[in-house]
């Protein structure tokens, strides 16, 4: 099949917003076969070192839970939490701004760039100010974003969107990545040595050379946080290149955007998520930087802070009472690299700066469903249940799904529009071939109450497909649970 | 400051703060369960030794070494590795550089982050270190200077106490002040973001050596 790149790797600007509805968007992914092998290849080698990683705590279960609970904790008081937070940094010499939305929250950045007449910026790499596309205005304003996370630099140089939470290139391969560093490095910055190879060491070697220059330049630095601590203002970011403390150290200016469900009540809190988030992510025993910042220290770091704390739709999410566990997600990435359909499709066809099953879940809860794309997300999912069992912070990602499907239904059947979710109905085709799917798409649906009328309803309702045949509904048990319970007796 | 050019939208947070308070108001905070290890139950050499495996394990070099014995070994490090130059925080003890021939430049504020990028190397103490996960923790504290110091430079040569290793990450934390600006460091700089094959050093110290004074 012939490769649709342009399709799947908008440029910045046009990101997600000309992107095809998952359906269609992941029909094109199965095409490319590159995307498929470095996917494949980069989510099993994830997978099996997690697995080890986390096999060798043996109180893993504990921190698991501990960890949910305390999330759980925060969000039931956020409010509380929040303005302590405020209160901790402020006294600590940061200025807060609250912002309501991604607008909000970009005119408060552009404000700070401009009130310094900055014209560069310098960035680690933070899912918060890609959400609220701050590269993208920043452009529009004539502020130069640099990105400086090698993977980010490699997304930004070749004109494209990250693929993954923690490695956001992985859809491209070292040939094309030596391709893009001599192609564009020049154009913006120190160029890449002409005999650039495609040896991992040398490219990273161009890279720290390019970036080494705008480090020592640039006197605003952007930020997100994997942590907020209400009790002391504290900000945490977790790294692994030394460019986030290049980033969060030199800058006279730092900006950091923090999503509203980052807190953790106490500094106590992280001795839990300081473990569950190394080892869920990169699967090491700890990364190889974290930095952590109380407001201004003199003569150390910048002397001027700003954290924007951002809702963006979380409000709406924590709303949802069976939704609200997804806010307790710490976007490790253990779950896209479990997760049989991510592994196929890759994350471009999410359509989301947050794809996988945590995307297909978070995305309709921060914005609806009445969008095309958030409509098709809570389908891409066979339900087998390992995004769960990865989780970290314990988030029942099948439970969620479940009762978004019956939200969508609900939202087209109202709306009157037609639906054609072929990629749903592949998936349910998918679910029903094979028992154990099947088994835990039942134990899932018998969980979710009076929702599973929905789920039986939701496949008839389906276009084209419905109109000539009746989708079995779910049985309660499956020949194969029966072929179980009854081959003994009937011998 | 400049802080007052920036318009703070009014009404944002009280907006913000009414929709969270709307979305919880029947949420029930539940009790936390800390049923996690705190203590690995080592004695001090036991701490030792695993810290100095774990450690290894990033690909750091690690020695560890007597106290006496630790400005002839800071010596050697440097000489072996051809480092010209090291910066150390103006507090550092002057007996640990009694056999360095390498240029010392003493961190001073008018010492710009230039400066520091023509520097080879920086040698500090430290304030923790977590046997588990051969974590060092710096705190700025005495000994360590600010954070630029050991972030420019390409080779962190850190002391650790034995006496400041401790086994796990909880008992790191509370040994720890939140208010100090603190920077975790497992191994030098490192990336995989190139089909996942794990180069050393991208930004930060590309070699780290860590001598373990018991």
């Amino acid at each position: 099949m012939a490769k649709q790149d342009s399709t799947l790797h908008p440029r910045p600007g046009v990101a997600f917003l000309g992107m095809p509805a998952f359906t269609e968007a992941a029909h094109i992914a199965l095409g490319d076969d590159q995307l498929r092998r470095n996917l494949g290849r980069a989510t099993r080698t994830i997978r099996d070192k997690r697995t080890r990683a986390v096999g060798e705590l043996e109180d893993w279960q504990d921190l698991r839970t501990a960890a949910a609970m305390i999330k759980d904790r925060t969000l039931a008081d956020l409010d509380r939490h929040l303005e302590q937070f405020e209160a901790a940094a402020t006294a600590a010499g940061a200025t807060v701004h609250w912002a309501a939305d991604a607008d909000e929250a970009v005119r408060i950045s552009t404000e700070i760039v401009r009130a310094h007449q900055g014209t560069d910026v310098i960035k680690v790499k933070s899912m918060a100010t890609q959400e609220i596309g701050l590269n993208e205005a920043f452009a529009e304003d004539g502020i130069n974003a640099w990105e400086t996370d090698l993977a980010e630099l490699i997304i930004q140089l070749g004109g494209d969107t990250p693929s993954h939470f923690l490695v956001p290139a992985i859809h491209r391969n070292r040939e094309e990545i030596r391709q893009i560093f001599l192609d564009r490095m020049a154009e913006v910055g120190r160029p890449a040595p002409d005999d650039l190879t495609d040896e991992p060491r040398r490219l990273a070697e161009a890279a720290r050379l390019h970036l080494r220059e705008k480090f020592l330049t640039t006197s605003i630095g952007f930020s997100g946080a994997n942590f907020a601590v209400a009790e002391t203002g504290t900000l945490v970011v977790l790294e692994s290149e030394g460019n986030g403390r290049m980033c969060l150290t030199l800058p006279d200016v730092l900006v950091s955007v923090v999503g509203i469900e980052k807190l953790l009540p106490t500094f106590a809190d992280l001795e839990v998520f300081m473990q569950v988030l190394p080892r869920s992510s990169t699967a090491e025993r700890m990364n190889p930087y974290t930095t952590m910042w109380t407001g201004v220290t003199e003569g150390d770091g910048p002397q001027e802070l700003h954290i924007i704390l951002l809702d963006n739709g979380r409000t709406r999410a924590l709303a949802d009472n069976t939704g609200r566990q997804a806010l307790r997600c710490i976007r490790c990435s253990a779950c896209l690299n479990v997760c049989p359909v991510y592994e196929r499709v890759g994350g471009h066809a999410y359509g989301s700066v947050y794809p996988g099953p945590i995307g297909a879940i978070l995305n309709p809860l921060l914005h609806g469903v009445s969008d095309e794309h958030d409509a098709a997300l809570p389908f891409a999912s066979s339900l087998c249940g390992a995004c769960y069992e990865a989780c970290p912070v314990k988030i029942d990602i099948p439970t969620v799904l479940i009762e978004q499907r019956a939200e969508v239904v609900e939202e087209r059947a109202d709306s009157g529009r037609p639906s054609a979710e072929a990629l749903a109905m592949r998936i349910a085709a998918w679910t029903f071939a094979d028992h154990r799917r099947l088994e835990r798409a039942q134990k899932v649906a018998s969980k979710a109450g009076p929702v599973v009328q929905h789920v039986r309803r939701l496949p008839g309702m389906l276009g084209g497909w419905t109109a000539s045949r009746d989708l079995p509904p779910i049985p309660d048990e499956s020949f194969h649970q029966w072929w179980e319970r009854t081959r003994g007796a009937d011998r | 400051m400049s802080n007052d050019k920036i318009i703070k939208p009014m009404g944002s947070k009280e907006q913000v703060l009414a929709a969270v308070r709307g979305a919880i108001k029947d949420a029930v905070p539940p009790s936390v369960s800390r049923t996690y290890s705190r203590d690995l139950g080592l004695d001090r050499a036991g701490l030792v030794e695993l810290f100095t495996e774990r450690v290894g394990d990033y690909r750091a070099e690690v020695q560890v070494i007597d106290r006496d014995e630790l400005g002839r070994v800071i010596g050697n490090v440097l000489a072996d590795r051809r480092i010209h130059s090291v910066v150390v925080p103006d507090d550092l003890d002057p007996g640990w550089l009694t056999t360095v021939t390498s240029r010392v430049v003493r961190d001073s504020p008018d010492l710009t982050h230039r400066d520091l990028d023509q520097v080879d190397g920086v040698i500090t103490g430290s304030a923790v270190g977590i046997a588990l996960t051969g974590t060092i923790v710096m705190d700025a504290g005495p000994t360590q200077g600010r954070r630029a110091i050991t972030l420019i430079p390409d080779t962190h040569l850190c002391i650790v106490a034995a006496d400041d290793i401790v086994g796990t990450v909880p008992e790191a934390v509370a040994r720890l002040d939140a208010t100090r600006p603190l920077t975790w460091i497992s191994g030098p700089s490192a990336t995989s973001d190139i089909e996942l094959d794990r180069v050393e050093g991208v930004h930060g110290p590309r070699n780290l050596v860590v001598l373990i004074l018991t």
